[in-house]
């Protein structure tokens, strides 16, 4: 759990941020809201864990309490693997 | 008194009034003579060629429509209607060969055909968001939708690169029509009127540098209920008044609603009227006979976008 919640910020800061980690961003935080993300970078962000995990995310697991945060991320990841 | 949907409407013989003046006072400002606007047959850019008639004169008016290969043939014939009852001059200017040209449809396709193999120009096609009045408040990451010749329907999300090359290249065609309207506005030397109401432009829903990039927006304050009032107040067609709004842009009739907005005007437009006037969720529920859940549902859509469409709307940026 704590190894996807690090690699998820290590993906959003180097791909999103230019490597730049000055911008602070909790774990809770929204990525839209807090501007980080939009529906383009989700997209992209749900391509990294599909890939990364060797997940199928589904159409209908396609909303902010899976994939807006780190902690919804890591949450999801988990369910899904179990 | 408790809230109603009809708190939204507003006086359009006084909105009217308000637009017309300030459009005059644009053209003035920058010595411009008239205006140019392109017109779909649609209910915003009727609207607004009614506006720019009554603000200049229609014979300092000049519209044009912009079909190309995938362009509903009824949206020219509406808009040489509209142009005749308001006698402002009009003409076609078919953008098939130049769009052709940048390659806009073979990169399209060649996009598509990595999601369904089987897609070819004999196919149909449209791109789509889930509805907003589910049960769960889903994200905006949209589907390909194409229909054979045979009419079978296959639906799929676009993987991202596919979405963004199918986006990059349907994009020439409102960054193509906007470079004819700006042809004929330097000929002319007049302005050009941009046709987008509040939903599209606060919500994103344009192209950066196409359809946003005009001199003036004079609906972009006005929800979609506004510029229907409008529309029977400056006595639009009733067949541009009763039509379904539609992109134009894919093959496939595809609406505003399941391209871009995911609820109904009638619906979305009272909800996020009511975040602005601070209307609590249960008394917007009550008034558009909906869950409350689905209300906030519409509300985090409605707020998304604003918020994930700023870069749409900032101007281009110097270093300070």
């Amino acid at each position: 759990m704590a190894d996807v919640k690090q690699q998820v910020r290590d993906y959003i800061i180097e791909n999103f941020l230019f490597g730049d980690t000055s911008t602070q961003f909790s774990d809770e935080d929204s990525f839209m809201e807090k501007g980080i993300l939009d529906s383009t970078g989700i997209l992209e962000v749900i391509t990294f864990l599909e890939e990364s995990y060797g997940i199928k995310i589904e159409d209908d697991e396609l909303v902010p309490e899976n994939l807006d945060s780190i902690n919804n991320i890591a949450s999801f990841i988990s369910r899904k693997k179990n | 008194m408790p809230f109603s949907k009809n708190d939204i409407k507003i006086d359009p013989a006084k909105e009217t009034d308000r637009i017309v003046q300030q459009l005059r006072q644009y053209a003035r400002n920058y010595r411009k003579q008239g205006a140019v606007i392109g017109i779909s047959g649609g209910i915003d850019s009727s609207v607004c060629l009614a506006l720019s008639a009554k603000a200049f004169g229609s014979k300092k008016v000049f519209a044009l429509t912009m079909p190309e290969a995938d362009s509903n043939p009824e949206s020219a014939v509406l808009a040489r209607k509209l142009a005749k009852q308001f006698g402002v001059e009009y003409i076609v200017e078919d953008l098939t060969a130049p769009l052709a040209g940048f390659g806009t449809y073979r990169r399209r396709d060649e996009a598509m055909k990595t999601v369904f193999p089987e897609y070819d120009a004999t196919y149909k096609s449209k791109i789509v968001l889930p509805t907003a009045l589910d049960d769960k408040d889903t994200l905006s990451i949209y589907q390909l939708t194409i229909i054979s010749p045979e009419g079978e329907e296959k639906t799929a999300r676009i993987p991202l690169m596919e979405y963004l090359q199918i986006v990059a290249a349907s994009n020439f065609k409102q960054r193509s029509r906007m470079s004819m309207l700006y042809y004929h506005a330097d000929r002319l030397n007049y302005i050009v009127i941009g046709t987008g109401n509040k939903n599209e432009h606060e919500q994103g829903f344009f192209v950066k540098h196409g359809d946003g990039g005009a001199d003036i927006k004079p609906i972009a304050h006005l929800f979609k209920t506004h510029v229907y009032q409008l529309a029977a107040y400056l006595n639009i067609p009733k067949e541009i008044q009763q039509r379904t709004p539609t992109t134009d842009t894919y093959s496939a009739e595809c609406t505003q609603e399941e391209f871009f907005f995911r609820v109904p005007h009638e619906i979305g437009d009272v909800v996020w009227y009511g975040m602005e006037k601070s209307v609590a969720v249960n008394e917007l529920a009550q008034a558009l006979d909906i869950s409350e859940e689905k209300v906030v549902h519409i509300q985090n859509d409605i707020q998304r976008k604003i918020k994930t469409t700023e870069y749409l709307k900032a101007n281009p940026a110097h270093i300070e």
